[in-house]
């Protein structure tokens, strides 16, 4: 398939999977903000959402100070930086539009509908709709999405391409959300529980749709030392580092050519140690250093992946 | 022809209704309104989440705009069609054989047919094309003729269009959206079917691929997904199931043309660009160009690559050539013209440029390399300033300019505010050469929706309507 085409899919995937899980992210944080808790706590959220996206500066030559619906308005509908929910559909439609001959008809379908939608529900929102009726219909569409790309579409290179972007990006954005709940969490290390602590685990944990999946899997209270295990091991888990490092190399060893060799030994490797790894001896080396390594190492294969497939080395 | 009779009607004659409007006619007086609004709410609807919308020019980036559809379909008995596919056939054939001579012999020129001068001084002339050898001797694969009737229901060809006509996606969705929304109406009619264009256009693009290529590779050359018709590349593209590329995906090397794939470079074999060609190459057109291959128009000089249409196709649908085509039929294949051509006055001739002069009042005036209703007057409907500032116009540049009696558009029923009423239409049919010469039963007729308009453009407020061909 052309260059240009798989570079599209690519973004397209990567785009729709980032709206999600940004949208996960201010779900947690606006439902915390419901809890009883001082302004300080309620800040501290919005202020690790704007670290971990890197829009603090963004952000500060906007408002001067963070307010929910200041976050909120920001982080949702202003299309004014790229990494709003808005911008980042409209990266979503823009890139499948482009090689929507490449898409089937419902795929296609389904996301320039979503766009339209998405234009209509600012306008609503803006006149004080319901904003966590709104999180909920991105995480759906999102699901929508990739269901009709699952059950429609060919199992050909544009498959792939689609599926290595979603999973690329889950991956990153999985570590940073564990990240920065976990360094807001624990500066000190190990930390210890109370009903503070349980409200921002099982937030954490709901935000990549872990809660119950935490329960079923170890039946017991909640520790930092398990969730984390659940987020990066658990190869079972749709979200963790493990399943989406497996599924990307799955993929990219359905696309090789002759100039990805380097880039699926690598993934091959981080599979590996995702496989084999143990929790204890992540903690051991100090968690926070783990994952900037990781999100450092999926950044890198993102630009390999371009280099291989997407950006053509031959000239004229 | 001149305005003060009234339109042809395609449903109506004095009599009543048309014998193959009778059974919509009647349906539509069983079909109660507020279903023909629900259908027509449900058409744009349709319309929006498959984005078959147009980026109009000069508006907000990224403004997109629905063509109106319009349910009551253009209705054409059998017998009309087929003396039209015939007239269709042989002016295509007359076309492709006059672009042959041009870039080669240019008999017709030596035989006085047309002046030198017409052709040498035309900016659509490419001098780049003489002596080029290409598949089959045929230029303009894909040629978009408009059609329109006037007077007591003749048809007249309004004009040839032979680089990169646009709309038949629009032909195929409007069919695909009718039978969607009225499938009983295809239960009563025999609609000839048109939704095997597709095919047939891939089988004619294969079929004219560089000799010795036993399976061409076809893409279709797009400017972007921000032209105006970028709903159609995509369209025509994926139906024919074909990579739909830009500039930037090819490359020319030893003049054989590449496309960079995921897996390394791939020969590409046959070009259908919707690429005008001054920017098709920047280094023999316009340097300025990011849309083009640079080095295309080599590799197509040497045979090693087709391009459809063929560059320099503009010569032959430029509004000067215009009143030559007949004589052309004439020429090339020793038959009378089938179809009429528009009476037309070339201003660069003294006399004809004194009788318009004297006329502007009754006249159409267009500008000779005018495109999609720009640039024009339409006498009856000017005001008195208006014909002024054209007429210094004209003076200042004649040979610009042609003009043509204002032909009164022939009006078919159409769902406006208030009900139906009749709006003026015309047709593009579609004719396909290569091998032979074919079109699907049909084209796409476009509605001029404001009353008393005859600007059916889509970029000037024209609509669309689905174009049924009775096959009895």
């Amino acid at each position: 398939m052309l260059s240009s085409t798989a570079d599209k899919l690519f973004w397209m995937a990567r785009y729709a999977e980032r709206a999600e899980n940004l949208a996960r992210m201010l779900d947690v944080n606006y439902r915390m903000s419901l809890f009883p808790q001082g302004p300080q706590s309620v800040n501290q959220g919005w202020n690790a959402l704007l670290a971990i996206s890197d829009l603090m500066g963004e952000y500060q030559s906007r408002y001067a100070e963070i307010t929910p619906e200041k976050a909120l308005a920001f982080f949702a509908f202003d299309g004014s930086h790229p990494s709003s929910i808005m911008s980042c559909w409209r990266a979503v439609r823009e890139n499948a539009r482009a090689v929507r001959g490449a898409l089937t008809a419902e795929t296609w379908e389904t996301i320039n509908s979503t766009w339209l939608e998405l234009r209509t529900i600012e306008a609503n929102l803006t006149a004080g709709g319901d904003v966590g009726g709104f999180f909920e219909w991105v995480k759906y569409r999102s699901h929508l999405v990739r269901g009709v790309l699952r059950s429609t579409m060919l199992r050909d290179e544009a498959f792939h391409f689609t599926w290595l972007g979603t999973y690329l990006e889950r991956a990153d954005n999985t570590a940073r959300i564990l990240d920065v709940k976990y360094h807001m969490l624990l500066p000190g290390g190990e930390g210890v529980g109370g009903a503070a602590d349980y409200y921002q685990w099982s937030a954490l944990l709901n935000s990549v749709a872990a809660f119950e999946i935490y329960r079923k899997v170890y039946r017991d209270v909640i520790t930092p030392r398990r969730v984390a295990e659940l987020l990066i091991l658990r190869e079972d888990m749709p979200r963790s580092l493990g399943h989406c490092i497996r599924q990307s190399y799955f993929h990219l060893q359905q696309i090789r050519n002759h100039h990805s060799a380097e880039t699926e030994r690598r993934v091959g490797v981080l599979d590996a140690e995702l496989h084999f790894g143990r929790i204890e001896d992540i903690f051991e080396s100090g968690l926070h250093e783990y994952l900037m390594n990781f999100i450092e190492r999926v950044y890198e294969l993102g630009e390999r992946v371009s280099k291989d497939f997407l950006v053509s080395s031959e000239v004229a | 022809m001149a305005l003060s009779q009234p339109p042809y009607d395609e449903m109506h004659d004095s009599d009543g209704v048309r014998p193959h409007y009778r059974t919509f006619a009647n349906w539509l007086k069983q079909t109660p309104a507020e279903k023909l609004q629900r259908k027509r709410a449900e058409a744009d609807a349709l319309f929006h989440r498959v984005g078959i919308t147009f980026a109009v020019y000069g508006e907000e980036s990224g403004t997109e705009r629905l063509i109106p559809f319009d349910i009551v379909p253009r209705i054409i008995p059998a017998g009309e069609w087929q003396q039209l596919a015939a007239g269709l056939k042989q002016r295509v054939r007359a076309l492709n054989a006059f672009i042959k001579d041009i870039y080669h012999d240019q008999e017709i020129l030596r035989a006085g047919k047309l002046p030198a001068e017409e052709i040498l001084n035309n900016a659509q002339f490419r001098p780049e094309m003489k002596g080029v050898t290409v598949p089959n001797d045929i230029y303009a694969h894909i040629a978009g003729v408009d059609i329109v009737r006037a007077g007591k229901g003749e048809f007249y060809v309004l004009e040839d269009n032979l680089r990169v006509p646009s709309g038949v996606s629009y032909m195929i969705e409007d069919r695909k959206m009718m039978m969607r929304l009225f499938p009983e109406l295809f239960a009563q009619y025999a609609v000839a079917p048109v939704e095997h264009y597709p095919d047939l256009l891939l089988d004619n693009l294969r079929s004219v691929a560089p000799a010795g290529v036993n399976d061409p590779v076809v893409v279709v050359l797009t400017p972007g997904s921000y032209n105006s018709a970028y709903f159609e590349h995509a369209f025509i593209a994926q139906q024919m199931g074909v990579e739909l590329v830009e500039g930037a995906d090819l490359f020319v090397r030893d003049n054989y043309v590449y496309m960079r794939t995921t897996r390394g470079p791939q020969r590409v074999d046959v070009i259908y660009r919707r690429i005008d060609d001054d920017f098709l190459d920047p280094r023999a057109f316009r340097p300025d160009s990011q849309l083009g291959v640079p080095g295309l128009l080599d590799a197509y000089r040497a045979g090693r690559v087709n391009v459809t249409n063929a560059i320099g196709t503009g010569v032959a649908d430029d509004k000067s050539i215009y009143p030559y085509v007949p004589d052309m039929v004439r020429f090339y294949l020793g038959e009378e013209p089938l179809l009429n051509n528009v009476p037309t006055y070339v201003l660069r001739r003294e006399e004809d440029l004194k009788y318009t002069l004297d006329h502007l009042s009754e006249l159409v005036v267009k500008e000779v390399h005018g495109a999609g209703g720009y640039g024009m007057l339409i006498g009856p409907a000017a005001t008195k300033a208006q014909i002024e500032a054209f007429r210094a116009r004209i003076i200042a540049a004649p040979q610009k300019y042609i003009a043509q009696p204002t032909l009164s558009l022939s009006a078919c029923p159409t769902f406006v505010e208030n009900g139906i009423a009749p709006r003026h239409i015309d047709l593009r049919p579609f004719v396909l050469s290569g091998r032979d010469v074919t079109l699907v039963p049909g084209g796409l007729t476009r509605v001029a929706l404001t009353e008393g308009s005859l600007v059916v453009n889509s970029s000037q407020g024209g609509g669309t309507k689905d174009t049924w061909v009775l096959e009895r």
